[in-house]
């Protein structure tokens, strides 16, 4: 009965938060209503008893990623509306409604044909992390490691990519040294467009 | 009144929908980023519910991983967003049409 109730709740609000994501116009209410929404979809994960996944959810979602979104959109200019594609809105929802009911059937048709068994059954004496723990660190050790590799080349371009003039420290230069180098920019920018 | 997995696999497909509208929907690089985000965590959802009614733990590991690349793709994607508006000063999709394609 709780259960039902919890799913019900959770689903309207992910829905809405969701929504509210993908329609608005302003930049900061997608940000604010998709960290919302995150926060909402690990309580899924907990009441699927996948603790663990539902405590990384929080951490990783709206501790790392919706920071690191924060942080981009300080480059941007995000006080102004967003402009929408003009595209017919009929198209839009008969493709989005079509590709839905594809991934339902994706879903839904292992458990039709009933052939799956357990590879790795869950444990009713061990917890969740513990068995999240064992398998990944036996079973699915050499993807973890390439993931650990790939974490780390994200982070590394993420850098470079992100920290050009990192090379000249902005505290201890002069206003006169700034201001020639933001018009150097500027000049950079123009003739890079023509 | 129980929860079946049929409940948790209707919802991740709503949410993948609201993903793919976003997508199709949005013009904005940073919005596509958000919509992006919405299609990975409807997948999630989907393989954490398997994963219970199944009972197995292959579902949770592909969520783990599925979350790490996001992780990746946020960083990677910001990084190369950042270059694009200090190029341009601009991250809409219509002025990403240098290849003439």
């Amino acid at each position: 009965m709780f259960e039902a109730i919890a799913f019900y709740l959770f689903a309207a609000l992910t829905i809405t938060m969701f929504t509210i994501t993908v329609m608005t116009s302003q930049a900061l209410y997608a940000l604010t209503a998709m960290a919302a929404g995150m926060i909402f979809i690990s309580a899924f994960f907990f009441i699927l008893g996948a603790d663990f996944l539902g405590a990384i959810q929080i951490i990783v979602y709206t501790g790392a990623v919706m920071a690191l979104y924060a942080f981009g959109m300080m480059f941007f200019d995000t006080t102004r509306n967003v402009v929408e594609k003009r595209t017919n809105p009929q198209i839009v929802f008969v493709l989005g409604t079509l590709a839905a009911l594809m991934v339902v059937a994706i879903f839904v048709a292992p458990i039709i044909s009933n052939n799956i068994h357990a590879v790795y059954p869950i444990e009713a004496h061990v917890g969740n992390a513990q068995a999240v723990g064992i398998v990944l660190f036996t079973k699915y050790l050499v993807p973890f490691e390439v993931a650990a590799v790939m974490l780390l080349v994200a982070m590394i371009s993420g850098i470079i990519l992100a920290g050009k003039k990192m090379d000249k420290s902005l505290t201890l230069m002069a206003e006169e040294e700034i201001v020639m180098m933001n018009a150097d920019t500027v000049g950079h920018t123009e003739k890079g467009e023509h | 009144m129980e929860i079946t997995l049929t409940h948790y696999l209707v919802l991740s497909a709503v949410l993948f929908a609201i993903g793919l509208i976003g997508v199709m929907r949005r013009k904005n690089l940073l919005m596509l980023f958000f919509a992006t985000e919405i299609l990975l965590n409807a997948t999630n959802i989907g393989f954490a519910a398997i994963s219970h009614y199944l009972g197995d733990l292959t579902g949770q590991m592909f969520a783990f991983f599925i979350i790490s690349i996001a992780a990746s793709e946020v960083a990677v994607g910001l990084g190369l967003l950042i270059v694009w508006y200090k190029r341009t000063g601009k991250i809409d999709l219509d002025i990403m049409t240098s290849m003439r394609g």
